[in-house]
C-alpha cells in the first residue's frame, strides 16, 4: 500500500468521524479512502461523518459520485454524512458540470458541519 | 468648396510654426475675428449643427473655439492642440453633442477661414498658394486631433460608466448574522450573472452565511441562459451550506420561467422581499418582535 504522507486523515471525535482530504485523490485513492472510512464507521460505532474537502480546488465526477456513495453506505451503517468546505469555485464548477451531492447535506466548514450533526442529534433525542 | 481640393494633404511631420507666412495669416484672422466668427456661426446654424445649444451658449462656445483655433494655428504646438481638443470634448460631450457635429463645426470653421484667406489673397495667386500651403496642413491637423480626441473622450466616459455599473450592479449585503441579501437591479445578462455568482459564493464564505435572499424585483426580464445560471447559483450555494430564497419574481418572469421549462422545483421562492426576509429569519431562528412604544408617541 501507499507509504507516503497520508492523503486523508480520519480522526475520531466522540461518535463522529472527521475525514479531511488533504490533496486531490485519484480514482484508486478515492476507493481506498471509501473502504477505510466505511470500515472505521463500524469500528468506532460512528453516528456522524464529516468529510472536509476544503483543500480541494477541483472535484471531478468520480469524486462526487464516490462521496455520494460513501454517504449512502454510511447511512446503511447508521451514520449521517455531511460534506463540508466546498470552495466557491468548486461549487460552481460542480453545478455547471451537472454534478451534485444529491441528498447529502453540505455545510460551510467543519464547525458548521459539527453544528449540523449536533442539531440532528438534539432532534433525535427529543 | 474651392479650397477642398488639397484638403487631404495632411503631413504629420510638418511643423506649423516653421512657416514664415503663418504670423501674417494669424494676424488676418485676428483682425476679422468678429466677422468670421459670425459667418461661421451662421454656417453652423444653416447646417443644423449644435441645435442642443441655446443662442447664448453658441456665441460663447464659438468665440472661445475660434480664439483657441487661431491660437493653435499660431503656436502650432502639439500639446496646445491636444489640450484644446480635450478641453473642447470635455465641455461639449456632457451637452449631448454628437461626433459628426464636432467634426462638422471644426471643418466648417476651417472652410470659413480658408474662404476668407482666398478672398484676401485672390489677386496674388502665388502668395495665395503659399498661404494655403501653410494653412491647410495646420487646419487639417486641428480637425484630425479634435475628432480623435472627441472619440477618445467619449470612450473614456463610456468606460468609466461601465466600471461604475459593474461595481454597483451586484452588492452582497449582510442583513443579520449569517443572512445575506442580494438585490438584483437592472438587466441580468450572462456577464453580470457570472459576476453575481462569484460575488455571492465568495460572500457566503466571507460572511459564513446560512441563508441568502436573492431579490429580483428590480430585474425586468430573465432569459433562459440567465435563469439556468440562477438555478446553478442556487445549487452551488447549497453545496456551500447556504440555502437560497428567491423573492420578487414578477408575473412576466414567473411565466417565462415556466414556459421555457427551467426546473424550479428545488428553488425556494417567496412573493416579496419582506416575506423572504421573514422566512430567512425563521430558518435562522430569529424572531423579530415589535417593542412597546412607551413614550406616548
Amino acid at each position: 500500500m501507499n507509504s507516503g504522507p497520508a492523503l486523508v486523515s480520519i480522526l475520531r471525535q466522540g461518535d463522529t468521524l472527521v475525514a479531511s482530504v488533504h490533496t486531490a485523490l485519484d480514482d484508486s485513492e478515492m476507493i481506498r479512502f471509501q473502504n477505510d472510512l466505511v470500515r472505521q464507521i463500524g469500528e468506532v460505532r460512528a453516528r456522524g461523518i464529516i468529510i472536509d474537502v476544503a483543500a480541494l480546488d477541483v472535484i471531478d465526477s468520480f469524486g462526487s459520485r464516490t462521496l455520494r456513495s460513501i454517504a449512502d453506505i454510511a447511512r446503511l451503517r447508521g451514520a449521517t454524512t455531511v460534506i463540508v468546505g466546498i470552495q466557491p469555485e468548486v461549487a460552481f464548477a460542480m453545478v455547471r458540470l451537472g454534478m451534485d451531492m444529491g441528498q447529502v447535506p453540505t455545510a460551510l466548514d467543519l464547525e458548521e458541519g459539527l453544528a449540523y450533526l449536533a442539531r440532528l442529534r438534539a432532534v433525535g433525542a427529543s | 468648396m474651392n479650397t477642398d481640393e488639397t484638403a487631404m494633404d495632411t503631413e504629420p511631420g510638418s511643423s506649423l510654426s516653421g512657416n514664415h507666412l503663418l504670423p501674417q495669416l494669424v494676424a488676418h484672422l485676428r483682425e476679422h475675428r468678429a466677422k468670421l466668427r459670425d459667418e461661421w456661426a451662421s454656417r453652423i446654424r444653416d447646417a443644423h449643427l449644435l441645435e442642443a445649444m441655446t443662442p447664448q451658449e453658441m456665441v460663447a462656445e464659438t468665440t472661445s473655439v475660434y480664439d483657441n483655433y487661431v491660437e493653435v494655428l499660431e503656436t502650432g504646438s502639439v500639446e496646445a492642440l491636444q489640450h484644446y481638443a480635450r478641453d473642447l470634448s470635455e465641455r461639449i460631450i456632457p451637452r449631448g453633442v454628437e461626433t459628426h457635429e464636432v467634426v462638422g463645426i471644426v471643418l466648417l470653421l476651417r472652410d470659413v477661414l480658408a474662404r476668407s484667406l482666398f478672398e484676401k489673397y485672390q489677386r496674388d495667386f502665388g502668395l495665395l498658394n503659399q498661404i494655403l500651403d501653410a494653412y491647410e496642413p495646420a487646419a487639417n491637423r486641428i480637425a484630425n486631433t479634435v475628432a480623435v480626441s472627441f472619440v477618445d473622450e467619449r470612450e473614456r466616459v463610456i468606460r468609466q460608466q461601465q466600471d461604475a455599473i459593474r461595481e454597483l450592479s451586484t452588492p452582497v449585503l449582510p442583513v443579520r448574522e449569517r443572512l445575506l441579501i442580494l438585490p438584483i437591479i437592472g438587466v441580468l445578462d450572462s456577464e453580470r450573472a457570472k459576476q453575481l455568482t462569484e460575488q455571492l459564493l465568495s460572500g457566503i464564505r466571507t460572511h459564513r452565511a446560512k441563508v441568502v435572499v436573492i431579490d429580483i424585483t428590480g430585474a425586468p426580464d430573465v432569459d433562459e441562459t440567465v435563469a439556468n445560471h440562477l438555478v446553478q447559483t442556487v445549487d452551488a450555494s447549497r453545496l456551500m451550506g447556504a440555502s437560497v430564497i428567491i423573492t420578487g419574481l414578477s408575473p412576466t418572469i414567473a411565466q417565462t420561467l415556466v414556459t421555457i421549462g427551467v426546473d424550479l422545483s428545488k428553488m425556494n421562492t417567496i412573493g416579496d422581499l419582506q416575506g423572504g426576509l421573514e422566512e430567512a429569519e425563521r430558518l435562522l431562528g430569529y424572531s423579530v418582535t415589535r417593542k412597546e412604544v412607551s413614550e406616548g408617541s
